[in-house]
């Protein structure tokens, strides 16, 4: 079951994300927040940024299935809505590769199963001109060794300790952790009186 | 060793322990509602996993929707959607639904222990804070987040920490006047909002053991705001008269087996908790909360405390306050003007709540410049008041009466306050905005004293209309 959940390496075109403290009302504005569903929030990510600027990555044909962010400073800055992630992993991002992230977005991600590696300032500035340079071109994200690589060159990119674990081993997603335990479950429930109807 | 009914409950339900070092506790009742669940069964369906014992899980409708009229499409098109997929989920996952054509649809917590579904010594979860409610008639009931709410769907268990056990003690007699609103107001004042954090309560001494089943709803529903995980009480033969006869409760000698268990989990004599902590019953008053959480309340012949009196770090709380809800420390909370009285919620929306609102009501009328909502937790509920003719003592009053659901506990229909009305209310929080308005302004109090608040148009003491 667990193999699923395994997030070693992700790899997958990149889109670059240029500037810094972008929030989480500018990843998913608050008005789509009361809508029953997560489905259709991939549509929306970054909806106000892409009115206001045509020329924003999210609305580029060459950067459509994308599956790798490559962000600045202080990305998903904010609320702490699940909807923020949920609507960059819609519309197709995997992993995300930031100067920094806010604390409680990098741990919606985590719940989500999308690693947020944070690499140095130079780096980052480097990968999203390369990316923009060769949108084809796959971006390789290893959780494991806390590297990303592009073309012949690899960069430095870390993930704390302890979503790294959970992402690595696949043990980020409590669904699965508690699949786990299998017909123990029943068991459990079958020494219950109650259960059994007294 | 002497154990509790934590301490059973527990270790009955314990699947293993985690890596994490967290348990995997199965969850035997899961109660769900149409706000928290849609993207939990979207969830659940993108995984392509189904619910793992659906006869475990029954859901309801009662946040969202209207206590006016409740006509399908409802007028509101985001309650007509909630209210669209709970339908859906509902029917895809093959789970059972009481919606207002079973004459069984109310408030999660209201139907859950007035079917019978709610039994001692079992571990209760749903997506809602105030499930501590259900520890009422001896269970674990803990709310949870969406994403838990799929865990139990898909896997029927939780991972939990085992909280700490504090035994919280009413001990002595209630004066007259005084109800179960009254203890638990001033067991989260004395303890603080914050001071149950970590822990479980067992509610326990005479007065505890004297209250009625719904009484004893009533002090577990606000287990959770006084910090507490969850709040239980354990099962006596209170809990078995309430029992028998339960539509979804064992029935014949079941039954008698049932009970045997029932009583076999209840806290041994001469278990140890983590903590106790006492109260003299005889030292509470009708309270009334004068704040923006529900700590901060007073005794009705009592004065608003001053924020100098308090110690520092609390001390711009205080002025927050006192400046949302424009009192003066030192003031009295008597008289203090009312625009709104509202009776209902899972903390006091049960029969005996619109019992003694409607006691009250008799001795008048409501004041001309207040709007006053009885809305009954279930639609049991509704029939029964109905039946008794409670219906018609509280429109000759001048009270509107509604159709069962949450109403204006957290303002998510229809029935908001407007601006800065203050609102007289039997619910459970006095958070900034709850009550639909961001200006709005609650005063947390007893049925009993949202009646007498709403005939006098300002906070009044009951005792004083009830002599
Ligand atoms: S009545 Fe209020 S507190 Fe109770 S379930 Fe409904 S919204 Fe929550």
């Amino acid at each position: 079951m667990s193999t699923d959940f395994k997030r070693r390496q992700i790899t997958g075109r990149g889109i670059p994300v240029p500037g810094n403290d972008i929030d989480t009302d500018r990843i998913i504005p608050a008005r789509f927040l009361k809508a029953v569903t997560f489905e259709t929030m991939g549509e929306h990510a970054f909806e106000d940024a892409r009115k206001q600027n045509p020329e924003h990555p999210f609305n580029s044909k060459v950067f459509q299935g994308a599956s790798v962010l490559v962000v600045g400073q202080n990305f998903g800055c904010g609320s702490s809505r699940e909807h923020a992630p949920q609507a960059l992993m819609r519309w197709g991002i995997r992993a995300i590769v930031g100067g920094s992230f806010g604390e409680i977005f990098a741990g919606n991600c985590v719940i989500l199963g999308i690693p947020c590696l944070r690499a140095s300032q130079e780096d980052i500035e480097w990968l999203q001109k390369a990316v923009a340079r060769s949108p084809q071109q796959a971006v390789s994200v290893d959780v494991e060794k806390q590297e990303v690589r592009f073309g012949d060159r690899v960069i430095k990119a870390s993930v704390p300790d302890g979503p790294r674990n959970q992402l690595v081993n696949g043990t980020w997603d409590s669904t699965a952790v508690l699949l786990e335990a299998g017909a123990a479950i029943e068991a459990t429930a079958g020494r219950l009186p109650y259960v059994k109807g007294f | 060793m002497a154990r509790t009914l934590l301490d059973k409950v527990w270790e009955a339900h314990t699947v293993r322990t985690l890596p994490s070092g967290q348990t995997q506790l199965l969850i035997g009742l899961h109660l769900i509602h149409e706000v928290t669940t849609p993207q939990a069964f979207q969830m659940l369906k993108e995984l392509k996993l189904k619910v793992r014992m659906p006869e475990r899980t029954f859901g309801t409708l009662d946040h969202i929707i209207p206590t006016a009229d409740q006509t399908r499409p409802y007028a509101d098109p985001e309650a007509e959607e909630m209210a669209a997929h709970m339908y859906r989920n509902m029917k895809d996952f093959n789970l059972q639904l009481f919606d207002m054509s079973t004459g069984k649809q109310g408030i999660v917590h209201v139907i859950g222990p007035e079917l019978g579904l709610t039994q001692p010594g079992m571990t209760i979860a749903c997506g809602d804070s105030h499930t501590s409610t259900h520890g009422a008639v001896g269970a674990i009931a803990f709310g949870i987040g969406t994403t838990q709410v799929r865990d139990v769907l898909a896997t029927q268990c939780l991972a939990m920490a085992k909280p700490k056990l504090r035994q919280v003690r009413v001990e002595g007699a209630l004066a007259r006047g005084v109800y179960a609103k009254d203890v638990i107001l001033t067991i989260i004042n004395r303890l603080g909002v914050k001071g149950g954090v970590g822990y479980a309560y067992e509610y326990a001494g005479p007065v505890i053991e004297r209250m009625t089943m719904e009484e004893r709803l009533t002090v577990c529903n606000m287990s959770i705001e006084g910090g507490a995980r969850c709040g239980y009480v354990n099962p006596d033969q209170t809990t078995i008269d309430y029992l028998r006869g339960k539509p979804y409760a064992p029935a014949r000698e079941a039954f008698d087996r049932a009970t045997t268990w029932w009583k076999s989990i209840a806290t041994e004599p001469g278990a140890s908790f983590d903590d106790v902590k006492k109260i003299d019953g005889a030292s509470i008053e009708p309270v009334v909360t004068w704040g923006i959480n529900p700590e901060m309340s007073v005794g009705v012949s009592q004065r608003i405390p001053s924020p100098d009196a308090q110690p520092e770090p609390e001390r711009p709380t205080f002025r927050e306050a006192l400046a949302h809800m424009g009192f003066a420390a030192g003031q009295p909370i008597k008289g203090a003007r009312i625009d709104v009285a509202f009776v209902g919620s899972c903390t006091n929306g049960r029969l005996s709540d619109l019992r003694v609102a409607a006691e009250v009501a008799k001795k008048g009328k409501v004041a001309k410049h207040v709007r006053a909502l009885i809305v009954p937790g279930s639609q049991q509920v509704a029939k029964a008041a109905e039946a008794e003719g409670l219906h018609e003592i509280f429109q000759a009053a001048g009270f509107q009466w509604r159709k069962a659901g949450c109403s204006m506990c957290l303002g998510m229909n229809d029935d908001k306050l407007q601006g800065r009305e203050m609102s007289a209310s039997s619910s459970n929080r006095n958070f900034i905005g709850r009550q639909g308005s961001p200006t709005g302004r609650t005063l947390l109090m007893s049925p009993a004293m949202v009646a007498a608040a709403a005939i006098n148009g300002a906070v009044a003491d009951v005792r004083e209309i009830l002599r």
